[in-house]
């Protein structure tokens, strides 16, 4: 029997991951990719409360999922910003490298 | 009937003044003669008004906070605010005319009479005031007029400290003025003289608050009439030019307090003892200003130190309630003391501005129409019978021989000395040989400088008649006291004469040298060194506490712990994206941390 607390153990190992790969990787595009595994751990996590939080209809709390879409849409906007930026960056540096860029003004 | 005729009395200077200020200020000629008119216009309406029976001037309200303070600007037209304007604007005219020839090349032509004018027009505004917010304001005013004509010639070093000395020893007595007239109105809960009359019943109640109140109103006087123990200033102030002398320290502004003194007569003579410290004061100033007139070789500044000794002649008047006597000494001053100093003037100017009388001397063939002018101006100084001062004097004697004898007997002392100093003065100027170049070559002064002279000659000589000082003034009901007072006062005067001629005729230098006269009794350099003392002290304590406790405390400390906790702070803006990540997930965790587990 698959419980809430496998689900939450799954989102926090995919949440773990991306935080540590945002720490730990110097490629800012790889920075971006653990960033959405992040969000996607807490989609994950929303999900599964949305399935495990019955009414007395037996109908899931479809609020959890709504939330998700939300997340999705807000993500997709976010990933057109940051590549753009991304690539904004590489033009004006010729480097994807965080190290690279640590000053607010170049 | 209402008149708007005061109004211009007052504000024709005034505009006078601007006008120059503002418009004419670099022409010199047309600044004068403004100047010039402007007081003759005041002089023909004051003469106007003084003949006018019940006149009444326009008033306006200026503070309205009914019932507890109520400011109209109003001017009060009894006796003796008419008379004072007519011999305010009077001897006014009179010196604005003479200091037509006094200043004629003088660079500041135009300043001179811009202040002259301003000072026209806050001399008559305390004259008006019929309250004592109006009339503290133009006290003040004549306060800076007085400042601005003393350091006229500012280059002059001696004058700008001069005229620094004179501003700040006024305002010390006139922080005394300013406290006693809060006491009053705190009491009587009016500030008009009128209403202050009719409500002073509230406080004779509590004779200590009235006996304060009257004494803190005395200081102002006390300043501005120069008695002593703010005295110093007077003879100082003889470093401005000589008709500003004559003009203020002689005949007006020194007699703002007397006249203060009688307005407010009502107030001090609800209080015995204040009476008699004023009494007291006014006694020990002319005894101490005669003595020191003895001794002193600059002919401005005798009369100045004589001017001090008449002062006191008058708030000792003012002491043994008389304002009257006090008033008719005031009226007869104001001319005999103005044509001295205008003598005086003429005389400086004719020996280029040489005011050591040792070094003058034989001056009566050259200077005619000043020396016999001069003479008139003595006699009515000393008392001499028939001149003015004999009568306004002898009222005074009368006065302290019934009220206290003590008083007296230094009054008669003062006589003496007055007689003294000022036939020394006449003896070593125009009698002798001329000891100096100057005074050898020295010729009459122009005419603009003698038709004064000759003017003010004639009230010098009369207006002590009682038949004429009585068209002016309310005069007291005389006492007999038979021939007694006159006699001694005249004794005294003689004396005083005889002793002088004896002394210094045919002398070449002062055969008295009595240093502590001579140096004014030490009261310069007592009064630096307590300003030393304690001001100094003081100046020194707070720049210690300007400079470690505020400057390095307060001011240096905030800015350098700002300081120090921005570059502690900027230890963590290393700008690496992962830190800054790092620390946030670290801030995430310690949130959850202490809302979950604690």
């Amino acid at each position: 029997m698959i419980t809430l607390g496998h689900y939450l153990i799954v989102s926090g190992l995919l949440f773990t991951i991306g935080f540590a790969g945002v720490l730990l990787r110097r490629n800012i595009i790889i920075i971006f990719m653990s960033l959405e595994l992040m969000l996607n751990a807490a989609n994950l996590s929303l999900v599964a409360f949305s399935r495990f939080r019955v009414d007395s209809a037996g109908m899931p709390d479809y609020n959890g999922q709504v939330f998700v879409f939300f997340i999705i849409t807000v993500a997709a906007a976010e990933v057109a910003v940051g590549l753009a930026i991304i690539v904004a960056l590489y033009r004006a540096r010729q480097t994807t490298h965080v190290e690279d860029v640590s000053t607010l003004k170049f | 009937m209402s008149s708007a005729l005061p109004w211009f009395i007052l504000l024709l200077p005034f505009l006078a003044a601007v006008l120059i200020v503002l418009l004419t200020k670099s022409y010199r000629g047309l600044s004068s003669f403004i100047s010039v008119a402007a007081v003759l216009g005041s002089f023909a309406c004051s003469c106007l008004v003084f003949t006018t029976e019940n006149i009444r001037s326009i008033e306006l309200t200026w503070i309205d906070l009914r019932p507890v303070l109520y400011v109209p600007l109003g001017f009060v037209l009894d006796d003796l605010s008419k008379t004072m304007l007519v011999l305010v604007t009077g001897i006014g005219a009179l010196i604005h005319i003479y200091s037509l020839g006094y200043m004629k090349d003088d660079a500041g032509k135009s300043r001179y009479f811009a202040s002259l004018s301003f000072f026209m027009f806050s001399m008559l505004g305390i004259v008006l005031s019929n309250n004592f917010v109006m009339m503290f304001i133009f006290w003040e005013l004549v306060g800076v007029s007085s400042y601005l004509l003393i350091g006229h010639w500012f280059e002059r070093e001696a004058a700008a400290e001069a005229a620094k000395k004179a501003f700040l020893t006024n305002r010390l007595g006139d922080f005394g003025f300013m406290l006693g007239i809060l006491m009053a109105w705190t009491a009587t809960g009016s500030v008009v003289f009128q209403d202050m009359a009719a409500e002073l019943g509230r406080i004779t109640s509590y004779p200590e608050y009235l006996t304060v109140a009257a004494l803190l109103i005395f200081c102002g006087a006390v300043g501005k009439s120069a008695q002593f123990p703010l005295h110093v200033w007077l003879p100082d102030a003889m470093e401005g030019p000589t008709p500003i002398s004559a003009l203020i320290h002689a005949a007006t502004m020194v007699a703002a307090g007397v006249y203060m003194l009688v307005r407010v007569g009502f107030l001090i003579q609800a209080s015995a003892t204040a009476l008699s410290v004023i009494a007291w004061i006014g006694t020990v100033t002319a005894v101490m200003a005669a003595l020191i007139a003895t001794q002193q070789n600059d002919i401005k500044r005798i009369l100045a130190y004589s001017t001090l000794s008449q002062l006191g002649y008058m708030v000792m008047a003012v002491g043994l309630a008389s304002g009257e006597a006090a008033m008719f000494h005031l009226f007869t001053h104001a001319f005999f003391k103005a044509l001295l100093f205008l003598g005086a003037g003429s005389i400086i100017v004719m020996l280029h501005h040489e005011q050591n009388i040792w070094k003058m001397g034989g001056l009566a063939g050259r200077l005619g129409i000043t020396f016999l002018t001069f003479m008139v101006g003595t006699l009515a100084l000393i008392g001499f019978p028939p001149f003015s001062g004999f009568f306004s004097k002898d009222l005074i004697l009368a006065l302290a021989y019934e009220k206290n004898p003590a008083i007296f007997w230094l009054a008669l002392f003062t006589a003496f000395l007055t007689a003294f100093y000022m036939v020394r003065l006449i003896v070593v100027v125009f009698f002798g040989k001329p000891r100096s170049d100057h005074a050898r070559a020295g010729r009459e002064a122009p005419w603009v400088m003698i038709v004064p002279l000759m003017i003010l000659a004639i009230p010098a000589f009369a207006s002590g008649f009682g038949f004429v000082a009585k068209l002016f003034l309310r005069l007291p009901g005389q006492d007999e006291h038979g021939w007694l007072v006159p006699g001694l006062a005249l004794a005294a005067t003689l004396a005083g004469i005889t002793l002088a001629v004896l002394l210094y005729r045919r002398r070449e230098s002062d055969p008295i040298d009595f240093a502590l006269v001579r140096e004014r009794f030490y009261f310069d350099e007592i009064y630096g060194f307590l300003i030393n003392a304690t001001q100094g002290v003081l100046a020194r304590l707070s720049a210690f506490l300007d400079r470690w406790i505020l400057d390095l405390g307060l001011i240096r400390g905030a800015s350098g712990a700002t300081w120090g906790f921005g570059s502690l702070l900027r230890l963590l803006q290393v700008g690496n994206l992962q830190a800054y990540s790092f620390l946030f997930g670290l801030g995430i965790v310690g949130l959850i941390y202490f809302t979950l587990f604690r």
